[in-house]
């Protein structure tokens, strides 16, 4: 035999044996049945719900942590770790009684003490909770399983504050942790919810995992619905991989490596669409509702007048095609200062909406409103695509109407400082911004912190609206829903007045999954009820 | 020898304490502030002051320099601003994915690199050079991140061969850890590739007009012989010096190449500390980077004297 000879059957065996290696899918490796893989919409850089109000961290929080109420679908509080509650002395007093059984992930029972100083650490953080706590006169847990509140004034919305999904979530942690500062982060993350945090397999920037807590007691009744009813976990393990880029992401969805991207980009969803192996859902009914957000404390926009005229420019329709294409379901153009699937959503003052749009008319209005050509800096981020093109319209309109636009481009941690100057656009502060919010965070007035005019402490733009705060307090003593509305109402046709912020319409977040994958809830990514079927 | 390898040493010093300076007044006044990417985007601007104020944020410029070098000095490179872990820490989870992605990247480059170069020069002014000259023109233009979205749809989508994304530990298993790095590693070295392949080519020609190397083939050795044996070793310098500025290369197209491939590497782990201005972990990566640059241009100048017995320290 040949050396030539040698060399070519060595090299053919050598190939054969590595072809069935070569052509098992990997679609395999993401069909461990027991393990979901799931893609964030962004690293778990921060492990502590209280500490930020990151959405990432919220979504974390509800796998690791449970809450005393939790919200259905009808946006209504459900006892979550309550086996029930009362109320005596006109609503004054509020007794909570814990579930028996619960425990934490280091063993320990659930104690009402441990509750108090979680309620306590979450309302030092929470604009609802800060509410909540300057109504209340004494918290305490005169037993294990007993919290009681003494209010100083009926507190109706106890129940909502205490089971809301928005962030910052009511996380109830033990005692030793709750008793951090609450501007320092928790160390350990030890929850009482249905999954345990593996801080041993943490890697940050890549990967987050998840166990099932064997010692988690879920309600024996009701459905699961939101994050109110049962907590079943049905996965052993839950890896969240942090995949940064769109198309990896979805190449990784489509070859089968990952189970469940929690918010692929608008602009691959037509592909998305075309494999009938992924199923696209729009989980979040609140939506994503956008604004525009001008500084009020300086020229042009301290002038109620100017940013009045401004809305007459506004065509909503126009910013959501610019973030979510021209596809209708994907968006909502008829959207006020509160998300439209809130009962508090109302068409009050939404006239300014209606009709074509006249810029030379708006150009008009803002000169008679006294404006003198002052240089306008608008803050652009450019590494989200869908603040992007918010900002982009916003420019546009900006422009159109007359202003003397400056756009200063940036990314958004840039932009996150910048908007906390409140030195002039001169000296290195700003006119305006886009952004937008989860829908659950303008369901109502309560955590809505840009529909805020409380000055100086308000959220950045620093907007002065006494009419609205005072309608805001009287918000938090309504006795039902029919005089919250009736309040919310006026509170929108005030914000018309004042115009805290331009709201420039809702896009609805998509969510996509492996056909098996079924059990997904409704609202924000919940992992129990979620299940593998094939 | 040993003394020439000690000063060379000695002297990283200098330059490791020059890049701490320039990396720490550099993020000093680069825009930006953590507080208020940890707060989230609902915190007020009360709420973000207070997380400035207790992550001592607030504190003057000296007084955080001072007190990262001492840390430094011994042996702290601090904690990371968003996951409380300390620096050390989230270099030695990202190190060996980044490692083994370059150390792959090198022997595939040198691999492939070095015989396509010999044989373009070799074969100059024919088909061949120019079929490798055109792939590595081809190699240099084309970005990093075009390079591996193709390779994916290629190899990972349509033919299901290989992995789209993320890292397999070597503990894990060889075959494992290679399926992950393969693509990645091609996606990376193109650029390297070519740069290579047309330094070998440049430096054999020089070589191959040479009157001993007219000697060699006079005496009847083997095209093979003379090409690999005689041309090839007194062309390594200029070969050797591009592999080893080359790292360089690496570095960068390492930290598109871990975004594209979701590989849990140190550019990945530098990416996303910039975007949110985690300062520690931003500081410790990039003097690990420097002082890796450092040592590899040492190694390089000691690997002259195998290549180059005429050359001495």
């Amino acid at each position: 035999m040949r050396r030539r000879s040698i060399l070519k059957a060595t090299l053919a065996s050598a190939g054969a044996a590595a072809l069935p290696l070569l052509s098992r899918p990997f679609a395999a490796r993401g069909a461990e049945r027991k393990v979901l893989r799931f893609i964030p919409q962004a690293d778990l850089a921060v492990l502590d719900p209280i500490w930020t109000t990151a959405y990432v961290t919220r979504n974390h929080g509800f796998l690791v942590f449970d809450t005393l109420f939790g919200i259905d679908g009808s946006f209504k509080p459900q006892p979550q770790m309550l086996e029930g509650y009362s109320t005596e002395n006109d609503g004054k007093l509020w007794r909570l009684k814990l579930r028996e059984g619960l425990k934490f992930h280091d063993n320990t029972p659930v104690l009402a003490r441990d509750c108090v100083a979680s309620i306590r650490r979450w309302g030092a953080r929470d604009a609802f909770g800060q509410a909540l706590l300057a109504a209340t006169d004494e918290l305490s847990a005169p037993d294990d399983r007993t919290i009681v509140f003494r209010l100083k004034r009926p507190f109706p919305l106890l129940p909502d504050a205490l089971g809301k999904a928005a962030s910052n979530m009511p996380a109830m942690m033990p005692e030793r942790l709750a008793n951090t500062d609450p501007f320092k982060p928790v160390t350990e993350m030890v929850g009482s919810g249905p999954y345990r945090f593996k801080a041993d397999e943490r890697v940050p920037g890549a990967r987050v995992v998840y166990e099932r807590f064997e010692g988690y007691v879920p309600r024996t009744s009701g459905v699961a619905d939101w994050i109110a009813g049962p907590k079943i976990a049905y996965f052993d393990r839950i890896e969240w991989n942090v995949i940064p880029d769109p198309s990896t992401a979805m190449a990784a969805l489509q070859s089968g490596e990952m189970d469940w991207w929690e918010q692929p980009t608008f602009d691959l969803l037509p592909l998305l669409k075309r494999n009938n192996r992924i199923v696209l859902e729009f989980p979040d009914p609140t939506g994503t509702p956008a604004m525009i957000r001008p500084n009020h404390l300086w020229p042009p926009f301290d002038n109620p007048a100017i940013r009045r005229a401004l809305l007459g420019a506004i065509d909503q329709r126009e910013f959501m095609i610019a973030v979510a294409g021209t596809d209708p379901s994907y968006w909502r153009a008829d959207v006020g200062f509160f998300a439209p699937a809130s009962p508090m959503a109302s068409s009050a003052g939404m006239g300014v909406f209606a009709g074509k749009r006249d810029f030379d008319k708006v150009k008009r209005e803002i000169a008679e409103a006294g404006y003198k050509g002052e240089r306008v800096v608008l803050m652009l981020a450019t590494d989200f695509p869908v603040l992007q093109a918010m900002g982009n319209v916003a420019a546009d309109v900006l422009k159109r109407v007359g202003f003397n636009l400056d756009v200063q481009a940036m990314d958004w941690g840039t932009l996150v400082q910048r908007r906390a100057k409140k030195d002039s656009p001169a000296a290195g502060g700003w006119n305006v911004f886009c952004t937008a919010f989860s829908g659950l965070d303008q369901f109502n007035p309560a955590g809505h912190v840009a529909l805020r005019g409380n000055g100086a402490k308000a959220w950045f733009g620093w907007p002065t609206a006494p009419k609205i705060e005072s309608l805001r307090e009287a918000w938090f003593a309504a006795r039902d829903t029919a005089e919250q509305k009736k309040i919310c109402e006026e509170i929108q046709k005030q914000a018309f007045i004042d115009v805290p912020y331009i709201p420039i319409g809702m896009y609805f977040q998509p969510t996509a999954h492996q056909s098996s994958i079924t059990g997904l809830l409704k609202g924000l990514p919940l992992f129990w009820n979620v299940r593998r079927t094939a | 020898m040993l003394g020439y390898v000690f000063r060379r040493i000695v002297t990283t010093i200098p330059v490791m304490a020059v890049v701490a300076l320039l990396v720490f007044s550099l993020l000093y006044i680069a825009p930006g502030d953590p507080a208020a990417v940890i707060a989230g985007d609902q915190a007020s601007p009360e709420q973000i002051a207070h997380i400035r104020a207790s992550l001592g944020l607030d504190r003057p410029f000296l007084v955080r320099f001072v007190d990262w070098v001492w840390r430094i000095l011994h042996g702290d490179l601090g904690t990371s601003i968003f996951t409380n872990l300390p620096v050390s820490h989230m270099i030695a989870q990202r190190i060996e994915p980044t490692l083994s992605l370059m150390v792959l990247t090198l022997l595939l480059s040198v691999v492939i690199a070095i015989p396509m170069g010999v044989m373009a020069a070799a074969k100059q002014g024919t088909w061949v050079d120019r079929v490798i000259m055109v792939l590595a023109v081809l190699g240099f233009s084309t970005p990093v991140f075009v390079i591996g979205y193709v390779l994916a749809y290629v190899f990972a989508l349509q033919l299901n061969w290989l992995p789209v994304q993320g890292y397999t530990p070597l503990a894990d298993g060889f075959w494992p850890f290679l399926q992950n790095l393969i693509l990645p590693a091609f996606t990376l070295g193109g650029i390297y590739i070519a740069l290579i392949a047309r330094i070998t080519r440049t430096s054999m020609l020089e070589v191959l007009s040479q009157d001993y190397v007219r000697t060699a083939r006079a005496k009847g050795l083997g095209f093979g012989t003379v090409l690999f044996v005689h041309a090839l070793k007194n062309a390594a310098v200029p070969i050797t010096t591009v592999i080893g500025l080359g790292v360089a290369l690496l570095i960068g197209g390492a930290v598109v190449t871990e975004s594209v491939f979701a590989i849990p590497g140190l550019g990945r782990l530098t990416v996303d500390a910039i975007l949110r201005r985690d300062y520690p972990v931003i500081q410790g990566v990039v003097l690990l980077f420097s002082f890796a640059y450092v040592l590899v241009n040492l190694i390089v100048d000691l690997l002259y004297t195998v290549f180059d017995p005429r050359i001495r320290y």
